[in-house]
């Protein structure tokens, strides 16, 4: 390029208006029409059925497996078993790579958790499959099962995925001392199930050594490589697709058994296979959402400040591998203090590995921390809000790093108006309804980190004018192919129509994990940066081009618009994309770009999203009958790229957060240790009639920091603060504090005529 | 699943000598049965799909005002028909109340009589249980009472009897018309359900082969129309079985009850009449003082879980106290509970 040649130096500037708009998902008709495909909805030709046996102990060996009467069965082609199970190339008892669980792939007889996969069995048709299972009629060598809380507690170096288990400052002990007043609470999470209406399935086919499954994950690239691994074959070898997946929650986030073990059979029989794991199955080795009890400590001066935050919480992990639910670590977040402690210890049980679930850490942790902090309120006599602001923590309570935005005041003052929070009584069982019900108010702050993953994306103008742009994103319902395209069609300087997406699939541009609540700002700003290299390109080429109006730009710089390049500030000096590429003879023009997070920024600034949940409940005055009548949530979460999305988003996050305070409960049989409603009939989680009435509040924050883009993320959020929003109003109803989630009427009874 | 062979007889000697062989098991809107049949816990090896006999989906009136309902009428028909709803409102509430809208459309009255509890340990072939094996043993004694029987339960059995319709047809003295080899023949549903005893397995009085047919209420049950109640408390407000479930009937006359009728769901191995209570309650003022005393009396010997004992006697006395006050207008918006339908702000 010599000196003669101008070229523009700046970024074309884009004149999008696609992010912003309540845009209606691009894939709804699909949805709605039963068109959209998921993994099961995959035929390859001469395919096999696979079902699981699983195990009804929950610590033990297998000592007996009839597989000959399996494979009496008529339909029944093979059972694998530990006895025959072929050889892997990883080591299940080994962590080879980050966000790997050791895991029971049938490399023993043992049995370390009920629900345990302990033999396969591959059939002509499902019921022949299911039949089969059933007819390997297990024999056991049982062992007492480790099961509860009140097992020997140890200390674990890392909680959630790499936190540190402790994080304290301040002399807690000095400050309990000092304290005006002390308050103690104690509160119970149970164990829950992500129960994501769509099962854990695997449609597994061999080509050679290439392997083809469709199975929803939520991480596609990364499950690809773990395959890889498990395999030993080349990562480009595994072709991994996942279109649409009907609800991660975290539980498709790591690649679990019994996908491994599918897609090992498909290999072992050489024909296709389709295996889906029954609801019950989906009990046990796809993760949970671990128990805890969770301990706080306060300690308050007489203007209503703390002295002194102490959260320790014991959590349930399983025998094999750790996951620790980090239940302490929103105290690490929330409030200003000058002794704050947040400490984990673990117990061992007989049970599947727990793993991250609908705001991992955050949704347990900010369950027990917001009931504490209106138990505070309340001994302070101060309305909740008030005292949350007298201990607003305007710096980053750990490290004292400024928050990149933190437009929390603004989310109380909104939601407080929206619900109408202005003259609630301080005492509790002050309200009743015109029918006599009891009712409350509570509310509860919401907090969640906004992480960003790194991620890959290719943009491609293609000689029409419209763009192809392909990264391998996942839509678990949230409304990622809607969202990023938006991302796109603005990135591009193209109308949202002009914008195809390819993605879902481990063959394209990595896109990270959908999950942590970091999507749309990962792959978003992958996704920006690709469609800035390639219009940058593009103008190069104008540029450059004697024969076009753009010509010697040069600095002044080009403007994209509608599938066109003007020069700034003369909007009719310029020319279409199409025209552009013709000239050029190009058949197509790509970009590419990663999204990752500013090192300098993200140690320089605290980056979270906040929200204030406000909930009215009514209950019973005899018999303890809970509704909750109404919620609203008021959330900051830096830029909405599509507040339809977003809104739908929070308002599931809300219900999700009734379902914890009030129905969601793995009822564990201590003596078998097995779970008594491995079904969605008895586990309840919210139906219509639980939800009267949902509003969300997007309250306008801009931050600069946590990406160019001024994304942050709105997935999980929704969930925390909720339980003890409803809490605290069923507290404030009745004037009882339970302490054990799920609240139920029966909990009541005692407080209540 | 095992391998079963399906029949869809026509005519009703046919389905009766299909009915009567060794493994035969009724299909009606198989919303327990499959259930069952996918833990395992059933295994049939024939299926008599009983749904195209004729006759059985609809429902007569009697000239003196009873009404007879076949045996395959949907609950979601039944419970929708405005005549049903103004003659029998509480039994109306109860169906609707009941499981999900889904589930209504395709369950039938008949089934729903015939359905078997919803006890984990039944439904689950790795744990002992009587009802399901005899002489197994019992999972649920030694685990949380909460879901379990209060009335009626013994040491080889404390399951429930889940079914809301059954507390509403016990209340108003519903028979059940039964047909098996040996013609036909009736029972009273309260003596239709069995208590477990030593051998809960038989958990109704239809011998093998038998089939429901008809349920038929009696004029005298709609002289309760004014004044009838369903309720259920529950976990959840739609989509759960009852914790404890309540049908309540007055006739009121002068201000003074002439006759009452109560029920209770959920705290017994089979819907619960509490006679007792109701005789308590004849003659008595429909006050506070009366259904307390009522509310009592229906738990006198209750023993397993006092919580639950504590919410039965209040949900009786509440449910008498709404029976009292009139049957709503229309069944209400969210059937069987204590909240109103609307969002209503304070």
């Amino acid at each position: 390029m010599s000196d003669a040649t101008p070229i523009a130096t700046a970024l074309p500037q884009r004149m999008g208006s696609n992010a912003g708009q309540r845009t209606t998902r691009r894939d709804g008709v699909l949805k709605v029409t039963g068109t959209a495909t998921y993994a099961a909805d995959n035929h390859p030709q001469g395919l096999l059925h696979a079902v699981f046996a699983c195990a009804t102990i929950a610590r033990g060996r297998v000592t007996d497996l009839d597989v000959a009467a399996a494979k009496a069965h008529p339909g029944v082609v093979e059972v694998m078993t530990p006895a025959n199970r072929p050889p892997l190339s990883a080591d299940p008892d080994s962590k080879p790579m980050p966000f790997w669980f050791r895991t029971q792939v049938f490399q023993d007889d043992r049995v370390l958790y009920a629900g345990q996969p302990i033999a396969l069995v591959l059939a002509e048709t499902l019921e022949a499959a299911t039949e089969g299972a059933a007819r390997l009629s297990p024999r056991y060598a049982a062992e007492a099962p480790r099961i509860g809380l009140d097992e020997p507690p140890y200390a674990p170096k890392a909680v959630g995925i790499g936190a540190p288990a402790k994080v304290s400052k301040g002399d807690i002990e000095a400050g309990l001392a000092a304290a005006a007043q002390r308050l103690e609470v104690t509160i119970e999470t149970p164990a829950q199930y992500h129960n994501a209406m769509e099962p854990h399935a695997v449609v597994a086919e061999w080509q050679g050594d290439r392997l083809i499954i469709d199975t929803p994950n939520q991480a596609p690239v990364m499950a690809a490589a773990a395959f890889a691994a498990w395999f030993g074959i080349a990562p480009q070898n595994v072709l991994l697709r996942t279109p649409f997946l009907g609800g991660g929650f975290g539980s498709k986030a790591i690649l679990s058994a019994p996908q491994i073990l599918a897609a090992l059979a498909a290999r072992m029989v050489g024909r296709p296979v389709k295996m889906v794991l029954t609801r019950a199955q989906m009990f046990g080795p796809v993760s949970h959402r671990g128990a805890t009890r969770q301990s706080l400590r306060m300690g308050l001066d007489s203007a209503g400040h703390f002295t002194a935050l102490a959260h320790h919480t014991i959590a349930e992990t399983a025998s094999f591998d750790e996951f620790i639910e980090a239940a302490s670590t929103p105290s690490r977040l929330l409030y200003a203090s000058p002794a704050i402690s947040t400490t984990h210890e673990a117990v061992v049980n007989d049970i599947g590995l727990p793993g991250p679930m609908r705001a991992p850490g955050e949704a347990s942790g900010t369950a027990a921390l917001e009931v504490a902090i209106d138990i505070a309120a309340e001994a302070q006599g101060m309305d909740p809000i008030d005292f949350r602001l007298a201990n607003y923590a305007e710096t980053d309570p750990m490290t004292g790093n400024p928050y990149s935005s933190k437009a929390l005041r603004e989310c109380f003052a909104e939601g407080a108006k929206a619900f109408g929070w202005a003259g609630r009584p301080l005492a509790p069982r002050q309200m009743t309804d015109d029918r006599g019900m009891r009712v409350g108010w509570g509310m509860g702050t919401a907090n969640f980190p906004c992480p960003m993953f790194d991620a890959e994306a290719r943009a491609t103008l293609r000689a029409d004018g419209t763009a192809l742009v392909e990264t391998s994103l996942i839509d678990m319902g949230q409304g990622a192919w809607t969202a990023l395209a938006q991302i796109a069609a603005d990135a591009l300087g193209l109308d949202l129509d002009q914008v195809e997406m390819r993605g879902g699939a481990s063959d394209l541009p990595n896109a990270g994990v959908a999950g942590g609540s970091g999507h749309t700002a990962s792959a978003g700003l992958a996704i920006e940066v690709a469609g800035s290299d390639t219009l940058r390109q593009l103008a190069e080429i104008a540029a450059a081009d004697p024969a076009s109006p753009l010509h010697g730009t040069g600095n002044a710089g080009v403007v994209a618009r509608s599938g066109r390049l003007h020069a700034a500030g003369d909007e009719g000096r310029g020319e279409t994309y199409a025209e552009i590429l013709a000239r050029a003879g190009k058949s197509a023009l790509t970009g590419s770009g990663k999204g990752a997070r500013d090192p300098k920024a993200a140690s320089a600034y605290a980056m979270q999203s906040h929200g204030a949940v406000f909930a009215e409940v009514k209950v019973d005055p005899e018999l303890g009958q809970i509704r909750v009548s109404r919620l609203v949530g008021a959330f900051a979460a830096g830029r909405i790229i599509n507040p339809r999305l977003a809104e739908s988003q929070l308002n599931g996050g809300m219900i999700w957060g009734l379902s914890f305070a009030l129905l969601e409960k793995a009822e564990m049989d201590p003596r078998s240790g097995r779970i008594l409603n491995a079904d969605l009939g008895e586990y309840h989680v919210p139906v219509n009639a639980d939800v009267p009435s949902v509003q969300t509040l997007l309250v306008h924050e801009d931050d600069p920091h946590v990406n160019p883009l001024g994304i942050k993320g709105v997935g999980e959020i929704g969930t925390t603060g909720t339980a003890a929003a409803i809490a605290n109003a069923v507290w404030h109803a009745t004037g009882v504090r339970v302490t054990r989630f799920p609240i139920r009427l029966d909990d009541l009874m005692e407080g209540l005529a | 699943m095992k391998p079963f062979d399906y029949i869809r007889p026509e005519r009703l000697g046919q389905a009766l000598s299909e009915g009567a062989k060794p493994g035969s098991a009724y299909l009606a809107g198989g919303t327990n049965l499959l259930d069952l049949m996918k833990t395992g816990a059933a295994r049939p090896e024939r299926l008599v799909d009983i749904t195209r006999l004729p006759g059985l989906d609809r429902w007569e009136w009697g000239k003196d005002g009873g009404l007879r309902i076949g045996a395959m009428v949907r609950n979601s028909d039944a419970a929708h028909d405005p005549d049903i709803a103004a003659a029998f409102p509480a039994m109306a509430e109860a169906l609707l109340s009941g499981a999900s809208g889904q589930l209504r459309n395709a369950a039938t009255m008949g089934g729903n009589v015939m359905q078997q509890t919803r006890c984990h340990f039944f439904a689950d072939p790795f744990s002992p249980c009587n009802r399901r094996a005899p002489g197994a043993g019992c999972a649920a004694q030694g685990s949380d009472r909460r879901g379990f029987a209060v009335l009626g339960g013994s040491d080889a059995c404390i399951a429930t009897h889940p079914s809301d319709l059954c507390v509403a047809l016990a209340a108003l003295d519903a028979v059940v018309e039964i047909a098996g080899p040996e013609g036909l023949r009736e029972t009273p549903l309260t003596d239709f359900h069995l208590l477990p005893g030593t051998g809960p397995e038989g958990h109704t009085r239809l011998a093998p082969g038998e089939l429901i047919i008809a349920l038929r209420l009696p004029a005298a049950a709609a002289g309760f129309r004014h004044h009838a109640r369903y309720l259920k408390l529950r976990d959840r407000t739609s989509f759960a079985f009852a914790l404890v479930s309540a049908t309540a009937l007055l006739r009121i006359e002068d201000g003074v009850i002439a006759e009452a009728r109560l029920a209770l769901g959920g705290v017994a191995p089979k819907p619960w009449r509490a006679t007792a209570a109701e005789a308590l309650l004849q003659g008595a003022r429909p006050d506070a003082d009366s259904f307390a005393r009522a509310a009592e009396a229906a738990l006198q010997g209750a023993a397993g879980h006092d919580a639950k004992i504590t919410l039965a006697k209040r949900l009786a006395a509440r449910a008498l106290t709404q029976a009292a006050r009139g049957t709503p207008a229309r069944v209400p918006a969210l059937p069987g509970s204590v909240h109103s339908g609307e969002t209503a702000h304070v």
